[in-house]
């Protein structure tokens, strides 16, 4: 037995010289915590990305040349499209797992970002973006908005009617950009929207190599700065400290749960794409500038964005004749980047407020850093109520509750809210820490008084299988 | 002697109580970390200690992956016979996804039954200050050669930016840096038809009031944006134009812009009241953010964030009783910008 | 032709479309924000009255009959229309548009879907339970047609219709206040109904007189093929080919959005049962 697992890695280190990494690395220590597993449902739904978007490029026709379609689908039997959304609709109703494949990819990249904000939450509540993961917070964040950016070009490239709105409303937000915007527009799409075509074959590179590059790259060096700097750590009892690290090790614990998760990732991915429609692009019929319909929605990553963009009131920032900054550039550019930015130096903010410079590798509970855990709620709500109003055309459809009513609620509940949360958990996190302080001391008195009468015990063992 | 002795024995015991496993002992006296070996079990020299045999645990896992493979079976059996419908689909899905959830399953019952899980301590990596400063020593050594420190790194500056920018330069052919003529850009001149989306003519005596119609320079580019109109009807003695456009709408024929002046989705509802009295006055409405806008004032914004009203196009009909445009937009049309508010060629 | 009998009128309707888990969620939600609702609605099912003893045959008296106790006081007596609110029958204060020329096809659009009797003149008119009988809807359809010359019910030819051109119509002239899959949509100052479980001849019917809100598309615009098709688009929604699966709405991002999320939550909880410890 020795011998046939001996001689490979003879075979391996003779002419690599990987032994000495391979024994740092099999016994690297994860901590024993289930929420140290959410990054990696983002790390294999990317996985999952890659995958189905490689089987989706062979097939894929990037081009907005005109054709007419004749196929299985009768709504759009004789109608004119563009090469791009023929293909997709092929792959959709032709080719025989074209459709678990490209709805596979699509809910992969719904849940991707999903499971990067949850995964931010749990950073953030904990507080390991301290020093000394500063890097590994901004890259993360990078990730973020790399990823949101990738989505979006992604169902815009299928040049449906609901993406092709979406793009409309893109360009209108790049060219709101203050005296930069209009050039940039045209820069970028090669003309005025829809610009002839151009801003397909961009998209495509840019979607289906040029990004995923680069996110792989960033993800390569967020996990090179997580294992550099090992992970953070619970403080479950007196082993954890800044200095000491207690964990699980890579082989042969940790590896087989990274793996099982893995495969469930894959597998709650593929039966969405299997029993649940997302998208179904051949039901919007092509894209035409002329044309709308009623709900368009982007995908649920950027409704922070349209939300926003209909909670501004009207007015353009005019000066003489010339418009200085347009409406849609504070819910389309200002927004997102005031979100990016305090989020990006929150580590630095957190340490002028608090004066702690110190390197942490334990984390707080979020109780345990009540203004912390208050700004972050209270950050979220906000953020997470002009997503809410993104859909409030919908809700007043569902639920009778006017537009107009809504509109009003939500201009005053956004700031309100927040506010109000913000005490409320500041108050609640100050009364859970107070009471954990409270046990924590007695336990700490009971265990002396225990130890004071205590014989000699057993030495302390290594703790197996649990 | 009595005191020695209670003193070693305690001694003994704290060594023993705080003992653990330790994976990477700390650094040397001398500040370096050497080969770092593995720790063993004091009792029987291992490096991972050992588990009890639980062969129901490795049946369960034998039998959860012949059915990920039967699962994966199916797949390909479905993918065979069967032809591209909504059941396909499900069943390839069911198929593939039951095959990795067996999977996944599978490498669960490992991770909790066949394999120890060991809780193991390490340090922190700590910071090196003497690499740090062996590093920041070699580079200043290193780079000692160099006296005129300031012109040296001005000129590789200049180097590295102009460098760059001529890297850069080839993506000017990406588009024009900084042209908008393209967003100016429109079809419209005197005496220019409108057509529908057929590409026919449309008559003044065709467009009836209390609906709408979308329209397009006769001639253009379907993709134009600025060709896009939308047209109602309205009784003249409704409008409310700005000054000026007094003969801009013949009969209370009204056409603006199609594309929103917000963001730049197509204007595609209108209201109009059945009961004037009790309902809302008639509106052009965008979907995409609900910018409202009133036809009978010129367009102009009554709800919704949009910044600035439709660009109005005049109209005239002209001799066969077709509808043309009588000049250019009143403003720039599409989503704002810089220049959008200045006067229109 | 389904109806419900809840005073909530076509949002139910819309509702029987959807899975039994999206219904249960949205009776809980709605019966949170149905009271007033429910109130005003119940006062239009008790408003109907009727004459002692009705004829067998619908006739035009007896529309005359049923229009003086139930119209008469938005629509005047003659059919006039009142043109600024007054006290009418009971406490409701009426005023309506005239119903000269209308002709029956309104009338009989109106009626069969509950959009009229309005109980309050200030609500939007919406698909509620028709208490006319039919023979009723039948007499004050002849009785409006007698009111002046005005077109009458259509007959549209929904398999007649050409689907791909039907859907370039919808989406064109519709798809903006009602959605491309025809699910319902809002205009500022009004919500668009649903079209599933609308029958043909009240598309066509809807598509001529443009009622409420809507704009009116006679047949120079829209001609009688194109309605066809257009009918025959509107009744395919009902059953659009979801090759993906379950369709969760036909409504787009928001409820895949939903799911997703759900997904996700599903994901955090299986990290939950591969990882041994649950608490910090």
């Amino acid at each position: 037995m020795s011998d046939r697992i001996q001689d490979p890695v003879r075979f391996i280190d003779e002419r690599t010289g990987a032994a000495p990494a391979l024994r740092k690395a099999l016994r690297y220590l994860f901590p024993d915590h289930w929420s140290f597993l959410l990054g990696e449902i983002a790390l294999y739904a990317f996985l999952v990305l890659v995958l189905t978007g490689t089987y989706l490029a062979l097939f894929f026709e990037p081009s907005v040349g005109k054709t007419v379609y004749h196929g299985p689908y009768a709504p759009l039997d004789g109608t004119q499209m563009s090469e791009a959304y023929r293909s997709v609709v092929e792959i959709s109703l032709t080719y025989k797992a074209g459709l678990l494949i490209r709805q596979t990819h699509h809910w992969a990249a719904d849940v991707f970002i999903a499971a990067i904000v949850i995964h931010l939450m749990r950073v953030f509540f904990t507080g390991a973006y301290r020093r000394p993961r500063e890097l590994t917070w901004l890259i993360g964040l990078a990730l973020l908005f790399t990823s949101l950016l990738e989505g979006y070009l992604g169902y815009s490239l299928v040049d449906d009617l609901l993406s092709g709105i979406g793009l409309a409303i893109g360009y209108g937000v790049l060219l709101s950009v203050p005296i930069i915007g209009g050039p940039l527009g045209v820069l970028l799409f090669g003309s005025a929207f829809p610009g002839k075509g151009v801003l397909e074959s961009r998209m495509y590179i840019a979607h289906v190599f040029l990004i995923p590059a680069l996110l792989a790259m960033l993800i390569g060096a967020h996990l090179a700065l997580v294992a550099a700097r090992h992970h953070t750590q619970f403080r479950r009892d007196r082993r954890h400290t800044d200095r000491r690290l207690v964990g699980i090790p890579l082989f042969p614990a940790q590896a087989p749960r990274s793996l099982a998760l893995l495969f469930a990732v894959m597998a709650v991915l593929f039966l969405l794409g299997g029993l649940v429609q997302i998208n179904p692009i051949w039901q919007w019929g092509p894209f035409e500038p002329w044309l709308a319909t009623n709900g368009a929605q982007p995908d649920w990553y950027l409704g922070w964005l349209i939300g926003a963009l209909r909670l501004m009131p009207s007015f353009d920032v005019v000066v003489g004749h010339y418009t200085l900054i347009p409406n849609p550039f504070w819910g389309g550019v200002a927004f997102p980047l005031f979100v990016l930015g305090v989020l990006a130096t929150f580590p630095w903010l957190e340490r002028l407020l608090t004066r702690d410079v110190r390197a942490h590798n334990v984390l707080d509970r979020p109780r345990e850093a009540p203004t912390r855990t208050a700004f972050g709620v209270a950050f979220l709500s906000w953020i997470f109520l002009i997503f809410a109003f993104g859909a409030s055309d919908r809700l007043y459809v569902l639920f009778g509750v006017s537009y107009e009513t809504l509109l009003d609620v939500f201009r005053f509940a956004i700031w309100v809210v927040p506010a109000v949360l913000f005490v409320l958990v500041r108050l609640l996190c100050r009364e859970l820490g107070h009471t954990d302080r409270i046990e924590r001391e007695r336990d700490c008195a009971e265990r002396e008084a225990g130890q004071a009468g205590a014989a000699a015990g057993a030495p302390g063992r290594v703790e197996s299988r649990a | 002697m009595k005191l020695r002795q209670w003193l070693i024995a305690l001694s003994a015991l704290a060594y023993a109580r705080r003992r653990r496993r330790r994976e990477q002992p700390g650094p040397q006296p001398d500040g370096s970390h050497h080969r770092a070996r593995l720790s063993r079990s004091p009792g029987d020299g291992r490096l991972v200690p050992p588990v009890p045999a639980d062969r129901r645990a490795e049946h369960l896992v034998a039998v959860l992956l012949v059915v990920a493979a039967l699962f994966a079976a199916g797949f390909v059996v479905v993918y065979a016979e069967l032809e591209p419908s909504t059941l396909t689909n499900q069943l390839l899905g069911v198929c593939i996804a039951g095959s990795l959830a067996c999977v996944a399953a599978a490498l669960a019952v490992l991770a909790r039954r066949l394999v120890v899980t060991e809780e193991l301590e390490e340090d922190y990596p700590e910071p090196d200050p003497q690499a740090q400063d062996e590093v920041a020593e070699l580079v200043r050594e290193g780079a000692g050669g160099i006296t005129r420190r300031r012109l040296l790194v001005g000129a590789a500056a200049t180097a590295g930016g102009a460098l760059g920018l001529a890297g850069l330069t080839p993506l000017l052919s990406l588009g024009p840096l900084w042209d908008t003529t393209p967003l100016q850009a429109t079809p419209w001149h005197r005496g220019r038809r409108l057509v529908d989306t057929g590409g026919a003519p449309l008559r003044a005596a065709d467009i009836e009031e209390e609906t709408f119609y979308a329209a397009f320079a006769e001639g253009a580019e379907p993709d134009e944006i600025a060709s896009l109109l939308v047209l109602v009807r309205m009784s003249p003695s409704a409008l409310r134009l700005p000054p000026g456009r007094a003969d801009w709408a013949p009969e209370g024929i009204l056409a603006y812009s199609r594309i929103c002046t917000h963001a730049g989705c197509a204007i595609e509802l209108y209201r109009k009241p059945r009961f004037p009295a009790l309902e809302p006055k008639p509106a052009l409405v965008c979907p995409c953010h609900y910018s409202t806008f009133d036809p009978a004032t010129g367009a102009t914004v009554i709800f919704g964030p949009a910044g600035r009203p439709l660009p109005q196009l005049p109209l005239l009909i002209d001799a066969s009783g077709y509808l043309a445009a009588a000049g250019n937009f009143s403003e720039r049309v599409g989503p704002g910008w810089w220049g959008v508010r200045e006067e229109p060629s | 032709m389904r109806r419900t009998g809840s005073a909530v009128g076509w949002p139910v309707r819309w509702t029987e479309r959807l899975q039994p888990g999206w219904r249960r969620a949205l009776a809980v939600s709605a019966l949170v924000l149905a009271g007033s609702a429910t109130v005003a609605g119940a006062a239009s099912q008790n408003g109907i009255v009727r004459p002692g003893h009705e004829p067998a045959r619908p006739s035009v008296a007896l529309g005359r009959e049923l229009y003086d106790a139930n119209c008469a006081s938005c629509h005047g007596i003659g059919g006039e229309g009142v043109g600024r609110p007054r006290p009418g029958a009971g406490d409701l204060a009426g005023a309506g548009p005239s119903l000269e020329g209308v002709g029956a096809m309104a009338a009989d659009f109106y009626l069969r879907t509950g959009f009229m009797p309005l109980a309050n003149i200030h609500a939007e008119p919406s698909a509620q339970r028709v208490l006319f009988t039919p023979k009723e809807v039948r007499a004050l359809t002849e009785l409006v047609a007698s009111l002046g010359p005005g077109p009458g019910v259509p007959h549209p030819e929904g398999r007649a219709g050409n689907l791909a051109e039907g859907f370039r119509l919808f989406t064109e002239d519709c798809a903006g206040c009602h959605q491309s899959l025809a699910r319902g949509g809002f205009v500022t100052g009004a919500r668009v109904p649903p079209l599933q479980g609308v029958p043909a001849t009240e598309i066509a019917e809807a598509v001529r007189i443009g009622p409420y809100l809507m704009p009116r598309f006679s047949a120079r615009q829209i001609s009688a093929a194109q309605l066809d098709s257009i009918v025959r688009y509107v009744l395919w929604t009902n059953h659009p080919n979801n090759a993906g699966g379950w369709s969760i709405g036909n409504l787009g991002p928001i409820p895949e959005g939903l799911v997703a999320w759900l997904a996700a939550v599903v994901l955090a909880v299986t990290c939950l049962a591969v990882s041994r410890r649950l608490r910090a």
